[in-house]
């Protein structure tokens, strides 16, 4: 937790990050690009349904990287926009049989106004102070989703039984594969926009946030703008993830949006790195494969072992997946020069 | 000369095993999961997260057929017990089921814990005619051969056990006035329901009160306080075992004495009756269908010596007080069963078909007079309870053995 602390403790929120280095170079990006549309072809649907599950929670991570990386802001709230977003999808489908495709748009927009105006009174906040804030929001989401009040469009603690889409136009692909493209495509979407939105003056609006508020606001920069505007684009992302995740796994619950899930997410930003966009898959990966690895190592002590393997991650890479690919940049260069 | 010799000894012996497998062929019929030598179970059970406590059925399962295999397998074939944590989480759930159909390639999924983890695999699993066997949880829903033909639970229904309760006081009281105090989920409304359907016609004039409580309330004193000015001589406690232990404080902290029923769920002793308090617990009515291992009225049982040699070998060490071992050895004794039946025909159609038709099966740990039936169109194993009260430190049983059978 070693980085978390000096992130949280620490006056400037988090490292400056150069804008080049947030994203990928052309060449890596192409490659990347290639294996994630060429590997299902080769692999069985339930690693297509793991590896569409991978694009999801990247897709969660990024959204919070948007946050925290770019704005400065902590959460740990993001598993109550996903059940927004995952809820919206599944009710939108099920009570008023919109297409699947259509719902996610709006799961959208509604946990954007959701993290919007959550992001108001959270202005008065931030640090710790913010964190605590949010991490009440993921505490009370489930048992708001079972409140007997929203019961006839929630199911309750049942849950929602979705329907998994069927290729269209007739393509001969399996449901998964199908899903998981859609999904991708998606991702790549929304990705690129991320990247872009970060280049762009309300980007540097973030990221003069972050680094020193006060600076920011003397640039004319208007703080609380901008703050709650970043809540809300990672809100906004968080749901629509948390929708194409109810359409993949096929079935809501309250349980399975409870804070464990925010502490995953925040846990795979970390592993990514902070504020580079690239490393949410990678911090996605390992909250899904990770916790499977410890399983086949010890089945009693499978939190224990995760728990050391994170401890070693954190240890030996403090800024996570970011350092290992500067690393990695650094010894290409040098055998470049040789 | 010789290498001429060679194929035709060779050949020979190929024609002899030919001739051999095509006969065993003709007996034998295998789906994915199932060989000559082995049988691959799969099993979700939460290692870990809020649900964890459940874990321990899981290894109890484990070790049944680690002492199943020691002494042989079943009919030749060793058991490939393959269980995953899905941390009681309805996505992960997901994951692991698949990850058990299609890439571990399970013979059938036994015993996964949870309402809701089980209906967000439910439709996956009978999509792809895989059994979902005997399901640990005690919703009424997995009852349902029509729609879900591969879904069968084990343990008795809520409605069940709630139906048995209304029968007893239909009996012991008739002119009984109940107030009923419950969870406001499936696992309350389940209750709620089956009351309702044991009343039958009676229900509206017995049943005065029916309060209900949110998970979220820190306390429920104030719905016992409210309960209590109805005047009911009756309450029916369908909480889970926080709130039960709360109920039975308050109503002794108020001086106020009705007939008190709580849940098979909230019957445990060191759970519940020992933070309510003894003195504050007696008189206390419940029901059961399973020993308790912690009883020693069953120290000379047969069953219940088995199920301790069975411990002390497998599972050295562990709590004996634990719910969970019992259940665990019940469950994977009733697989081991439905296995044997099956004999040779170890697809998934059959696997199904001969857990839909144990006939008065009696695993150790059960009640004695508590029976297995089931039948192509009865999903639901346990359907027996036996009512108890508690006095001293500990559950008496009395009365017979009670049958509540629920319909959908």
């Amino acid at each position: 937790m070693s980085a978390v602390e000096d992130v949280v403790t620490e006056a400037p929120a988090v490292e400056a990050v150069p804008k080049r280095a947030m994203t990928l170079g052309y060449g890596t990006s192409l490659v990347v690009l290639a294996a994630l549309i060429l590997v299902p072809l080769f692999v069985k649907n339930f690693i297509i349904f793991q590896l569409t599950m991978l694009l999801i929670y990247g897709l969660a991570v990024l959204a919070l990287n948007i946050l925290t990386g770019g704005s400065g802001q902590f959460s740990l709230g993001q598993s109550a926009f996903y059940a927004v977003g995952a809820y919206t999808s599944a009710i939108l489908m099920e009570h008023a049989n919109m297409n699947y495709a259509l719902t996610l748009p709006v799961a959208g927009i509604v946990c954007f106004g959701f993290g919007f105006l959550f992001g108001q009174p959270a202005l008065r906040l931030s640090g710790v102070y913010l964190a605590l804030a949010t991490f009440a929001l993921a505490t009370a989401m489930p048992q708001l989703l079972k409140l007997g009040y929203f019961e006839h469009w929630t199911g309750g603690v049942q849950g929602l039984v979705v329907t998994k889409p069927d290729a269209p136009f007739g393509l001969p692909m399996s449901q998964d594969m199908w899903l998981y493209y859609f999904t991708l495509a998606i991702t790549i979407g929304i990705y690129i926009a991320s990247v872009n939105l970060l280049r762009s003056r309300s980007g540097r609006a973030f990221m003069a946030i972050r680094d020193n508020e006060i600076a920011a606001s003397a640039m004319g920069v208007d703080v609380a703008l901008y703050k709650t505007l970043a809540f809300g684009v990672s809100a906004g992302i968080t749901g629509v993830a948390g929708g194409l995740g109810a359409i993949a796994v096929q079935f809501v619950a309250p349980d399975g949006y409870t804070i464990t899930l925010a502490i995953s997410l925040f846990l795979g930003m970390v592993v990514g790195g902070v504020g580079w966009l690239p490393g949410s898959i990678v911090g996605s990966a390992f909250i899904i494969f990770v916790p499977n690895i410890a399983e086949g190592i010890s089945k009693g002590l499978s939190g224990a072992v995760f728990g050391v393997l994170l401890f070693l991650v954190i240890f030996l890479v403090p800024h996570g997946a970011r350092q290992v690919a500067m690393v990695a940049q650094q010894l290409a260069g040098k055998l470049k020069k040789n | 000369m010789l290498a001429k010799l060679r194929i035709a000894v060779l050949s020979t012996a190929v024609i002899g095993c030919a001739a051999h497998s095509g006969s065993a062929l003709a007996q034998k019929k295998y789906d994915t999961g199932a060989t000559d030598t082995e049988i691959k179970i799969g099993n979700i059970i939460p290692y870990s997260g809020p649900a964890s406590a459940y874990g321990a059925i899981g290894k109890t399962e484990e070790a049944y057929f680690r002492m199943i295999n020691d002494k042989g397998g079943i009919n030749g074939r060793k058991i490939n017990f393959v269980s995953y944590d899905d941390a009681y989480s309805p996505p992960k759930a997901v994951e692991q089921v698949r990850k058990l159909v299609e890439s571990d390639e399970v013979l059938v999924v036994f015993n996964p814990l949870g309402t809701p983890s089980n209906t967000a695999i439910q439709k996956y699993l009978n999509a792809k005619k895989v059994p979902q066997l005997f399901v640990a949880t005690g919703a009424t829903k997995w009852n349902d051969p029509k729609n879900f033909p591969w879904t069968i639970g084990w343990q008795p229904s809520y409605q069940s056990e709630a139906q048995i309760y209304a029968k007893y006081l239909m009996k012991e009281k008739p002119d009984a006035k109940v107030a009923i105090l419950y969870q406001n989920d499936d696992f309350g409304k389940d209750y709620l329901k089956g009351t309702k359907d044991g009343f039958g016609a009676k229900a509206a004039s017995t049943i005065i009160l029916e309060e209900s409580y949110e998970v979220s309330e820190p306390s429920i004193d104030s719905h016992i306080v409210k309960i209590k000015s109805a005047n009911p001589d009756v309450l029916l406690i369908y909480t889970t075992p926080k709130f039960g232990a709360q109920t039975i404080k308050k109503t002794a902290e108020l001086g106020w004495k009705p007939l008190q029923i709580i849940t098979n769920v909230s019957a445990s002793v060191g759970g519940v009756m020992q933070p309510a308090g003894f003195e504050n617990a007696q008189g206390v009515l419940s029901a059961a269908y399973a020993k308790d291992g912690a009883d020693p009225q069953w120290n000379t049982d047969a069953g219940m010596k088995k199920w301790t040699e069975f411990l002390d070998k497998y599972m050295p060490g562990s709590d004996r007080t634990d719910g969970a071992l019992v259940y665990g050895y019940g469950v994977a004794q009733t697989l081991a069963k439905v296995i044997e039946m099956c004999g040779d025909d170890l697809t998934r159609a059959n696997v199904i078909k001969q857990a839909a038709s144990l006939k008065d099966f009696t695993p150790d740990t059960l009640l004695p007079g508590v029976k297995i039936n089931t039948s192509a169109t009865d999903f639901a194993p346990i359907e027996q309870l036996q009512m108890m009260r508690f006095k001293g430190e500990k559950w008496d049983l009395f009365g017979d053995i009670i049958s509540g059978e629920v319909s959908n």
